[in-house]
């Protein structure tokens, strides 16, 4: 692969050749563009006009890294992301707002309004009984209503539309008031209490218990399902807000190819269609409009192009005492007599066991009786006392080194992504004062703004490849992910390396190419390294040929 | 929600228990609207339970009856915690209608005190709650915050 830093070098002396000539992209940019995300999308195509140029230049050495069409996965958070051309490690997916998810509710409810002749409260309720399944729901009515609508919460007779009542002489069970004119409600059950008592009852289900789908009557063993329409009489416009809120969480929760995005404070859902049983093979990595990305399988971070399993692995690793045992294991040694475990931590050989007083050398473990008068200098071999219990230190050394190796880079990528963004925020400042100094356009210094989503980006990716490598049986294609991956890391590296000159530097137009070109090849080692790691991995498993997992 | 709600129902409540109660549930304490103390006894003869007496304390919050009360046995020189698969021996209850998804307002003092009466008549098993020791030892919740599994729905 020593062929690719060669291209890169080339390509950046060609686009950083004619100095006086500002880069091509950021002047196809700053033609008419007027919202952030036309910006973000032009500038990834800038990166492939730019491209085009380059391989003019050198046709031929550039063949192997055409990827003209690509996509540029990082900038493009669009709702039209799978109209373009995929990749392997891509899949599908829509972000709806809040809006939609309503819309989409009130689509359904419709029709089985329509269809089976019943209030629109009544389908709301049988739809959520029956997870959003419209066909079986109307299967299911058709053939035994009565059941239907009893196990969903209904009453069977339809009568006149829930209002206030004032009823002479009547007591209420929940407050034992009997005040002349008291307001009173009941559903189709005919469980009457007073408005206050009802109203104080859905307040606390709602606010305090988080209910809407199944907020029951409050008789007991009454289960008859509060509909939309009776809450809306009873409680303050706030309530009613919530409720409908929860209503929709719901919706979204109720269905599998829905998701909530996890960020804070976005209320976007995703529908993707990867199914449960498919995430061994694919990683079903989401961005919501929000920019927010995650893992549609398990809704952490992206962490491509690890599949959910391994990453749950992997955490648990991290996070367990497990590694501790390890770390007991490698460096201290048991007493041979009462399994004490006893870290040495200087002196000679000849240990004395605090707990039992067993004498023995550190150095072989066999007795200390045994080494006759070469004491303070063990030079004995091939007792058979010692080597069983070297065998077994030796052992968990190695894998405790092992795991230490992947997980040290691993740890390092999650780390230099924590400080490229700190370095990225302080950059921002000084973006504004780059503008105002070197009467730069807002667009032209955005190219640090894609620099550093490039950066955290990659990191995510390296940092997970560890992880996956970790797992990772050896055969004959772990060179080449080991090359990718080393491909990509150096790239970063260097990217990160040069994002972090002083401003004044930075002013440079040819540092400014240098920065925007090792963004773009960036982002395409990134892309190179997951395409082929997603196709090895949705061509199965136990091929020679192919990546295979130890999990 | 004021105080004045649960204070309203509760002095109801207790009109009526100090015009009658029903057999083995007796008064022994209502000074306050905030905790109130009974004791229940079984009525048939259930080895496990005969010549027992057992006290409950009810501890309400201002949310009552909307909120279920708190219950709990409470244990005594003369009073002993029942031996029962949903009674911890610390006192707390495992029972869904004493928890938010299975309260009725429509419920009370006294139907509480009964349906516990028949939780205890209905009981054969002379045993503790799988997990009694730990969850006695290790439990600093109050018996509301408690997340109970609900995994039999015969008592």
């Amino acid at each position: 692969m020593s062929s690719t830093a060669a291209t890169s070098n080339k390509r950046i002396i060609a686009s950083a050749g004619p100095e006086a000539a500002p880069p091509t992209p950021v002047t196809t940019a700053s033609n008419g563009m007027d919202s952030e995300d036309d910006f973000m999308s032009a500038v990834s195509s800038g990166d492939d006009i730019q491209d085009d140029s380059d391989n003019d230049d050198m046709s031929g050495a550039d063949d192997d890294f055409d990827f003209d069409d690509e996509p540029d996965p990082d900038l493009g958070i669009h709702k039209d992301i799978m109209q373009r051309k995929k990749v392997a490690y891509d899949i599908s997916f829509k972000v709806y707002e809040p809006a939609d998810i309503q819309k989409q509710q009130d689509v359904l409810i419709d029709e089985v309004n329509m269809i089976l002749d019943i209030s629109k409260e009544e389908a709301a309720i049988l739809l959520r009984y029956f997870r959003w399944n419209k066909e079986r729901l109307i299967e299911d009515y058709m053939d035994k209503p009565r059941q239907v609508l009893e196990a969903a919460g209904l009453a069977q007779v339809s009568a006149s539309p829930p209002k206030l009542e004032v009823i002479p002489g009547f007591m209420c069970d929940i407050c034992c008031e009997d005040e002349e004119g008291l307001q009173t409600f009941a559903i189709k059950c005919g469980h009457r209490y007073c408005a206050d008592c009802y109203r104080h009852y859905l307040s606390q289900k709602i606010k305090e218990e988080g209910e809407a789908a199944r907020i029951q009557c409050p008789a007991d063993g009454c289960n008859l399902i509060i509909d939309a329409r009776s809450l809306d009489l009873l409680v303050t416009p706030e309530l009613r807000t919530r409720y409908h809120e929860l209503l929709n969480r719901t919706y979204v929760e109720d269905k599998d190819q829905l998701k909530w995005c996890p960020a804070p404070d976005c209320q976007n859902a995703i529908e993707c269609q990867v199914k449960k049983k498919d995430l061994d093979k694919v990683v079903p990595t989401v961005s919501c409009l929000c920019s927010h990305r995650f893992c549609f399988g398990c809704i952490l971070n992206d962490h491509q192009p690890a599949p959910c399993e391994l990453v749950k692995r992997w955490l648990k690793k991290c996070a367990d005492d497990s590694e501790t045992a390890n770390w007991i294991s490698a460096n201290t040694k048991e007493c041979p007599k009462c399994n004490s475990t006893i870290e040495k931590n200087g002196g000679c050989n000849h240990m004395t066991c605090r707990k039992c007083k067993h004498e023995f050398c550190w150095m072989c473990m066999g007795l200390w009786s045994e080494h006759g008068t070469s004491w303070y200098n063990c030079n004995r071999f091939e007792e058979k006392s010692g080597t069983e219990a070297r065998d077994a230190q030796a052992k968990s050394r190695v894998s405790l080194e092992r795991y230490l190796h992947y997980y040290n880079r691993y740890a390092n990528h999650e780390q230099s992504a924590r400080l490229d963004k700190d370095i990225y925020h302080k950059t921002e400042k000084k973006m504004v004062q780059l503008q105002r100094d070197s009467k730069m356009s807002w667009i032209e210094v955005q190219y640090l703004n894609s620099a550093s989503q490039a950066l955290q980006t990659c990191r995510q990716t390296l940092m997970w490849t560890y992880a996956f490598a970790f797992y990772l049986a050896r055969n004959n294609q772990t060179e080449m992910f080991e090359d990718n991956q080393k491909d990509l890391e150096m790239a970063v590296e260097s990217l990160s390396e040069m994002f972090e000159k002083p401003v004044a530097e930075l002013q440079d137009p040819k540092l400014k190419v240098e920065i925007m070109d090792k963004t773009s090849y960036c982002n395409k080692r990134r892309v190179i390294l997951l395409d082929d790691t997603a196709q090895n991995l949705a061509e199965g498993k136990g091929d020679r040929n192919l990546l295979a997992l130890a999990l | 929600m004021s105080a004045q709600f649960a204070t309203k129902r509760l002095g109801k409540e207790l009109e009526k228990i100090h015009n009658s109660l029903p057999p083995g549930i007796e008064l022994v304490s209502a000074e306050n609207f905030e905790e109130w103390q009974l004791d229940i006894r079984v009525l048939d003869n259930n080895p496990l339970y005969m010549n027992q007496t057992y006290r409950l304390k009810f501890r309400f919050g201002s949310s009552y009856p909307i909120e279920p009360p708190e219950v709990v046995f409470v244990k005594l020189p003369d009073r002993a915690i029942p031996m029962h698969p949903h009674i911890y021996s610390n006192g707390i209850i495992c029972v869904d209608l004493l928890a938010a998804q299975g309260w009725s307002p429509v419920q009370n003092v006294e139907s509480v005190c009964m349906s516990l009466q028949s939780m205890l008549t209905g009981n054969t098993k002379n045993e503790r709650p799988p997990g009694d020791e730990e969850f006695v030892r290790a439990n600093r919740l109050r018996p509301r915050d408690i997340d109970f599994y609900y995994d039999d729905n015969t008592v």
